[in-house]
């Protein structure tokens, strides 16, 4: 027996059957959770694994392009080209919510004076190679961002699946048959106590019956005695 | 919710050099204490979004770990100019282990 402390009185009883009752409720809730949790989560995971897949080959290539042009410009003249950016990115983060998990969503802008003057150099010093690396990472960027907010949303989902399947099992398997087993024990304790009752009472009815009746059998042995030893008192009324 | 967040890129030069020109805050670093040391400090700021080299990632676990239930930041990685170490896939396997309790994929 897990919980002896209990103590067995009715108000207990009803209290532990409440508490039973919320507790069933309550790991029902909990399980539809944790499976449509489950679903969503098993989703974004396919999904990251692709798009991360795409997004490190393409970032290999934007490397090698990076590693051709720095082949072609001496490494100094290539710092310089790249120091100063013409356009800058800022996030929006918003959230949103997939079954009470806050995920983030995000949101970027750029500034730049014109969609097809990135590079932020001229092209006099720079190699050619050197444009078609930034260009192509600008492609992948949009990847790269995309993965940031799927791959973080993977990982806060994974973590409120294991708290909620902690939670599920911590019920079905501690919390509920505890309690069951608290209800038994207290349910066994007061038929126990009726038992007992009925049976002193049995018992005290038994005593007193047997009292009363010894007391007519003494009365009447007196009245027997009173009878034999004077035969003669009828007559003479 | 329209406050504006900065992305950033910690790696080594050549790695980030790129995000330069697209207008991402790079932080070119030697080794990994100072990416740790660089990482805490764009957690702390507001950045929402931090690219991370794999190469680099390898040796600071714990600060990737600290970050991984906050929302934010979210610290991704990103294959250094040396190549996959195949940590970010190894990083999913990790996610869906802890979620489902077994690798099921």
């Amino acid at each position: 027996m897990p919980n002896i402390t209990v103590s067995p009185t009715r108000m207990e009883l009803t209290r532990l059957k409440g508490k039973l009752r919320t507790a069933q409720r309550g790991h029902k809730l909990l399980k539809d959770k944790r499976d449509e949790l489950m679903k969503q989560f098993l989703d974004t995971v396919r999904e990251v694994r692709a798009l991360r897949a795409e997004v490190e080959e393409e970032l290999m290539t934007v490397h090698g392009a990076f590693t051709v042009a720095s082949a072609l410009m001496s490494s100094e003249a290539l710092e310089q080209a790249l120091v100063y950016p013409k356009q800058s990115v800022e996030l929006t983060m918003t959230f949103q919510n997939i079954m009470s998990v806050n995920v983030p969503v995000y949101d970027f802008q750029t500034q730049t004076r014109s969609e097809s003057d990135i590079y932020p150099y001229g092209f006099a010093a720079t190699s050619g190679e050197l444009d078609t690396a930034v260009d192509a990472l600008g492609k992948v960027f949009r990847k790269m961002l995309k993965l940031a907010e799927i791959e973080k949303s993977a990982q806060l989902m994974a973590e409120e699946i294991e708290k909620t399947r902690r939670r599920v099992n911590a019920l079905e398997y501690v919390m509920i048959p505890n309690t069951q087993e608290a209800i038994r024990y207290i349910n066994m304790k007061l038929d126990e106590n009726d038992r007992a009752t009925t049976i002193r009472l049995m018992k005290v009815k038994d005593m007193i019956l047997k009292e009363s009746l010894e007391e007519k059998r003494a009365e009447t042995a007196k009245a027997v005695k009173a009878f034999s030893s004077g035969e003669k008192t009828p007559s003479e009324v | 919710m329209a406050v504006t967040y900065r992305i950033a890129a910690v790696g080594d030069w050549e790695s980030v050099m790129g995000f330069r020109a697209l207008g991402l805050d790079t932080y070119p670093v030697a080794d990994a204490a100072e990416a740790r040391e660089k990482v805490r400090e764009l957690a702390k700021a507001d950045c929402a979004v931090i690219y991370l080299t794999e190469q680099l990632a390898k040796e600071m676990e714990d600060v990737l770990s600290r970050y991984k239930d906050e929302l934010r930041p979210a610290i991704i990685l990103i294959p250094g100019r040396e190549g996959s170490l195949g940590i970010g896939r190894d990083n999913i396997q990790r996610a869906i282990e802890r979620a489902v309790g077994a690798d099921i994929l």
